[in-house]
């Protein structure tokens, strides 16, 4: 049995990383046939960097990124200190109500977000609302959610004293959240906010409803690549997402690794005096 | 006690409709060392929370030196708190934790280092001052949490159930240490504790709560000799509390039979509650006795032995050093003063009974029953038939 579970276990990590893998050799092959390996080469890199739209593209991802993650980061923290603050029925229905556009299909998100910007693009007489602005209204709405999720229960965590502590010894309320109660939610507001910037840069079903023609992000444009044959440059832009998305998802775990026992010294700490 | 310094007055509290204070009147003076007293839900913390300015009655004003300051926020006013769990800041060492309240008002480095060093020795926890606050145990932090209080010098300290979380040696420690930090500091500090025997300790003014309500207000000797009603007698140390009649002043009728007491001003046959403590019943031969039972438990608790006697169904505790075996038929004497009369409340009948059951009560009042002689004592300790 634990030897089912060992094969098992490989087996499914053969199923998860097998086709990144090969993505990752075929942007290392020297001929465009991913089949046949005819020899190690860079030169997938080399031409994707003097490749002169789609690294603008990559910029524009990341710009959008970094953007709907702070934006989303600061108003879901907000968010998440209000619904903190709230009691039982309240509390509860509107911790349902946050949570619904996680389980939301995308593409309806999607489809309703564009007939919202179409609609309301019609209202205030205009035909070019389909641009970063939508496009960061949409990732800020799918982002917000993760945010909330991931603040609420450091929040729940904190010695709720703490607050009145702060305020206790002549803290203004704001003060009080910027000298005690930040430094204990950080951890959740950092990870809100990385996973915030992963989701953010890989979407394509929302941002493919919601883009326009002056601002067009990465994955959108990719989508219009893979009509034709597939050029092996950006294969060897699949790795380098991949690679900043794996290196993010490592922080963050890091992050929370130290967070847990951080917090676990203190829980014993705490039993032991 | 010197001038007058926070008072309350009528405040009422209630989140959704569930009433928590009950108009709730009460003044502290300066430099006294006041404890509100209660089991836990009876409003306590609220009150506390109410002078901290945490939270804000539903009805009614709190007063500080004659100005209302019900809506002053707790960052203006001039009390500081010591939390139940302590609070302190983890992010911060314990330096940086006093210092916090004094950075707050820019006070210059020199100035910051002199006060904080002070407290540090203050509290004893020279030498501490580079610790992680988590590295510390709940008596340091209890330490920590009271310097970084008390390192703003306010007119009045807060505590919140300081010592609950301490085990009962370092908590009969933090008692004196507390009342000697009081004294030293010359401030007047509010303490709510859950613990009779730590309120009459360390108290001026002891105010007993239940349910929302003041029951008592007054000095740790008026609380534990003269408690007003039968929940401040249950509460504080251990009570037998009887179903009695006021015959005439200083003669109360229990059990059919009169006694002599040192209480009066009640109406004639007046119905009321006899408050008689453990440790004020003599034990005596059951010829020699005011009334006579058996021993139907024995506790040995060290200093003495908690026995328990049945009167004819109601069960007293007393405490004695003379050790009584289980069955024996003994008698007791009751001198005037440890008999205390209460008026009649609502908590009636609810305590100071330490029978597991009353099936026998009606037989108390039965005047045939074995209970002993009857006696009335006027006062100079000579029984009187």
């Amino acid at each position: 049995m634990k030897r089912f579970n060992k094969v098992f276990t490989i087996l499914v990590l053969i199923f998860l990383y097998v086709p990144m893998l090969v993505l990752a050799v075929a942007s290392f092959n020297r001929g465009s046939d991913i089949a046949t390996w005819s020899g190690f080469t860079f030169s997938q890199y080399g031409e994707l960097f003097r490749d002169g739209t789609l690294l603008p593209l990559l910029a524009n991802s990341l710009l959008l990124a970094v953007i709907s993650a702070v934006v989303a980061t600061v108003l879901g923290t907000m968010a998440a200190i209000g619904i903190h603050n709230m009691r039982g029925r309240l509390r509860t229905a509107t911790i349902f109500v946050t949570n619904i556009p996680m389980t939301n299909p995308e593409i309806v998100t999607g489809v309703s977000l564009a007939l919202l910007f179409a609609f309301a693009g019609t209202m205030l007489k205009r035909n070019d609302v389909f641009s970063f602005g939508t496009l960061l209204v949409a990732h800020v709405t799918f982002n917000l959610p993760y945010v909330i999720l991931s603040v609420l229960p450091k929040l729940s965590q904190m010695e709720p004293d703490l607050q009145d502590a702060a305020l206790d010894l002549g803290c203004t309320p704001l003060q009080a959240f910027f000298k005690v109660m930040i430094h204990e939610i950080l951890p959740g507001v950092i990870s809100g906010a990385l996973m915030s910037f992963t989701m953010s840069l890989d979407d394509f079903v929302i941002s493919y409803f919601v883009f326009g023609p002056s601002f067009v992000t990465l994955p959108v444009e990719i989508y219009n690549y893979t009509k034709k044959p597939l050029h092996p440059k950006i294969y060897a832009l699949f790795t380098l997402l991949f690679a900043v998305i794996l290196l993010v998802m490592v922080v963050m775990n890091l992050l929370q690794a130290r967070d847990e026992s951080r917090v676990g010294t203190l829980r014993r700490r705490k039993r032991a005096s | 006690m010197s001038k007058e310094l926070i008072r309350l007055v009528n405040c009422r509290m209630a989140f959704d409709n569930e009433v928590i204070l009950n108009d709730i009147n009460l003044y502290i003076n300066d430099k006294e060392f006041l404890t509100l007293l209660g089991p836990s839900g009876c409003g306590k913390t609220t009150t506390l929370r109410i002078i901290g300015g945490f939270l804000t009655p539903t009805s009614g004003d709190v007063l500080f030196e004659g100005v209302r300051i019900n809506d002053v926020p707790p960052h203006k006013r001039r009390v500081n708190t010591v939390f139940q769990r302590y609070a302190l800041f983890p992010h911060l060492d314990v330096y940086e934790n006093i210092a916090f309240g004094l950075r707050l008002k820019k006070l210059p480095e020199k100035e910051i280092d002199a006060r904080v060093t002070e407290m540090l020795e203050v509290v004893s926890l020279k030498g501490f001052q580079n610790r992680s606050v988590s590295s510390l145990s709940g008596g340091q932090q209890q330490r920590v949490a009271i310097a970084r209080a008390l390192v703003l010098r306010p007119e009045v300290l807060l505590l919140d159930e300081p010592l609950g979380a301490l085990d009962l040696r370092l908590r009969k420690d933090m008692q004196q240490e507390l009342k000697r930090i009081q004294q030293q500091m010359g401030i007047t500090f509010i303490y709510v504790t859950h613990d009779q025997e730590e309120a009459l300790a360390m108290s001026d003014t002891v105010v007993v709560m239940n349910e929302g309500i003041i029951q008592q207000i007054g000095s740790p000797e008026a609380i534990y000799n003269e408690p007003k009603n039968a929940f401040v007698a249950d509460f504080i140390g251990e009570s037998n509390i009887l179903d009695g009649i006021m015959r005439a002043d200083r003669c109360v009728e229990i059990f059919g039979r009169r006694f002599a007491c040192v209480d009066s001003g009640f109406a004639p046959n007046e119905p009321v509650d006899v408050v008689i403590r453990p440790e004020d019943v003599d034990i005596v031969p059951p010829d020699a006795g005011h009334l006579c039972g058996d021993v139907t438990s024995v506790t040995f608790k060290g200093m003495n032995y908690d026995i328990i006697v049945d009167f004819a169904g109601f069960k007293w505790l007393i405490q004695t050093s003379d050790y009584c075996p289980v069955g024996a038929h003994i008698g007791i004497r009751i001198e005037p003063d440890g008999i205390h009369v209460m008026k009649k409340s609502v908590y009636s009948g609810m305590f100071g009974d330490y029978s597991s059951y009353s099936a026998e009560y009606d037989e108390i009042n039965d005047p045939d029953a074995d209970l002993g002689e009857e006696v009335f004592d006027p006062g100079d300790g000579e029984v009187v038939k």
